[in-house]
């Protein structure tokens, strides 16, 4: 059962019923104005069946409803893993993968952007890869027998330098002094 | 054989060393020309949910150096295979958003045609190669060996991103190349469930609950072994075996091997040269078993 007291009261005069308008203007949020709350996609969810916290169809109705805060704002907009199953099974061939990606979009340019970003895409600019190959990396490959891999991360920089997505990864603000090592970007990513 | 551009990805040249050897080996084995492409980058993935103007052209750059060599890209991570397969597809049907990509990609000297073809290795394998000729190569065959395939997610989905999809409800591909080892492919219910690597870097807990869902449904089930086609699948169920035993004390003692891995051994190609020694997972037991096949 969700937690009663964090439901929000839904006042009409907070709602910005624009918001469903806004998420259909971003690249895979086209169909969002086609779903019928039928919640097959909360069923198929492999992240709903274990963390109560994302309910893809709740997040759909209140961006549906104007709740615009509360969904840039939430914790569970982060949640979703990518894995397409709801948005394979919808009827109404709403893309809601496509949909979290682009609400995730918008709160970025509002500031609302999870920390590990800012790592990623140091280390982007710096190896042209998520993960530095380095030295220490060659010599593991080369004792395998493994190509050696020469970073060539100049034309990937250029792209991050054209969109401004080290901006956006640093919540507006400009790059940091120096880039986390990749040990960082790689802790950053998740390092199990 | 063919000739494919061999894409790495970010995860794997670090990560997933004996992924990255094993696929190499039973290439060369098949006859099949893996190319490396210094150039070649992120495929743009990881910035998706950042800024998808930025992954669209971290992907489409890729795209446009495989059309430049005139080659065919393969790669070994599903992550990669549906990014660059999803962006190709749309800029081919989307005459705008690629005039809007190449007028920025110009500034790099590139410019996208829709001249190249992406597939997963494994895909690659099925189409070009195909089941009866790998059971042909096949000297040690895997009887007895019962194998729990798991596709990953973005190998499947969205079936949109993709020329040929394969159902995304009843995938076959990877469990008819299971089979051409000799090996029982399995049928099972979680066949389908999702790693969790995605939520790892933000939320460790609920990434790692995922994983372990999938090893409860395989725990009693009589599998010998995981077999999996992704770098970040690898990283959950391969070397996130032990953290789940550490964080949520529980314990599966699973196998976990990469598909080209168990293809190699079932070619006779030696364990030592196939990485098996790095793999996290205790796959000891299952190749001296093999071994004595």
């Amino acid at each position: 059962m969700p937690d009663t007291e964090k439901q929000p009261i839904v006042r009409l005069e907070d709602l910005e019923p624009g918001f469903r308008h806004e998420i259909a203007a971003e690249p895979g949020g086209e169909m969002i104005r086609f779903c019928f709350q039928c919640g097959t996609c909360t069923a198929s969810c492999p992240v709903r069946a274990v963390e109560d916290r994302f309910n893809p169809r709740r997040i759909i109705r209140m961006a549906l409803l104007g709740m615009r805060q509360e969904v840039l704002t939430s914790s569970f907009l982060w949640l979703c893993s990518s894995c397409y199953a709801c948005q394979e099974r919808c009827p109404q061939g709403v893309k809601i993968t496509g949909i979290m990606g682009a609400i995730r979009n918008i709160a970025v340019r509002n500031r609302l952007v999870p920390a590990m970003f800012s790592g990623q895409v140091a280390s982007l600019k710096t190896h042209g890869r998520v993960y530095e190959v380095g030295e220490l990396e060659n010599e593991k490959r080369a004792k395998l027998g493994l190509p050696q891999i020469t970073e060539m991360p100049e034309e990937v920089r250029r792209i991050i330098d054209m969109t401004g997505a080290e901006q956006l990864a640093n919540g507006g603000q400009a790059a940091p002094a120096a880039p986390p090592s990749a040990g960082e970007a790689d802790r950053a990513r998740g390092g199990a | 054989m063919g000739k494919y551009a061999y894409f790495a990805g970010c995860t794997m040249p670090v990560r997933n060393l004996n992924y990255d050897i094993s696929m190499r080996k039973v290439a060369g084995a098949l006859g099949i020309e893996l190319v490396d492409i210094p150039e070649f980058g992120c495929c743009g993935y990881p910035l998706g949910s950042l800024d998808y103007h930025t992954m669209l052209l971290l992907s489409a750059r890729n795209l446009c150096i495989a059309e430049e060599k005139g080659v065919e890209v393969v790669t070994g991570c599903t992550g990669c295979a549906g990014t660059l397969s999803k962006v190709n597809k749309a800029l081919r049907e989307h005459p705008e958003k690629r005039r809007k990509v190449n007028e920025e990609l110009s500034k790099l000297g590139h410019e996208f045609r829709g001249r190249t073809r992406v597939r997963h290795f494994a895909r690659m394998l099925y189409d070009d190669v195909g089941p009866d000729r790998i059971r042909a190569a096949v000297r040690r065959p895997l009887t007895g060996i019962n194998i729990a395939a798991h596709y990953g997610c973005h190998y499947l989905k969205p079936t949109e991103a993709f020329e040929n999809p394969e159902s995304a409800e009843r995938p076959y591909t990877l469990d008819r190349l299971i089979e051409a080892t000799g090996a029982t492919a399995m049928d099972y219910g979680a066949k389908l469930l999702c790693c969790g690597g995605d939520v790892l870097g933000i939320d460790e807990m609920t990434a790692l609950k995922m994983a372990r869902e999938k090893f409860r449904k395989l725990s009693d089930s009589g599998a010998d072994a995981m077999t999996l086609i992704c770098p970040f699948c690898a990283v959950m169920y391969d070397a996130g075996q032990k953290t789940i035993e550490v964080k949520l004390q529980e314990k599966f003692n699973l196998p976990v091997l990469y598909y080209p891995q168990l293809l190699g051994l079932a070619l006779g190609i030696d364990d030592k040269s196939l990485g098996l020694q790095l793999n996290r997972t205790r796959v000891k037991d299952l190749v001296e078993k093999i071994k004595k096949l």
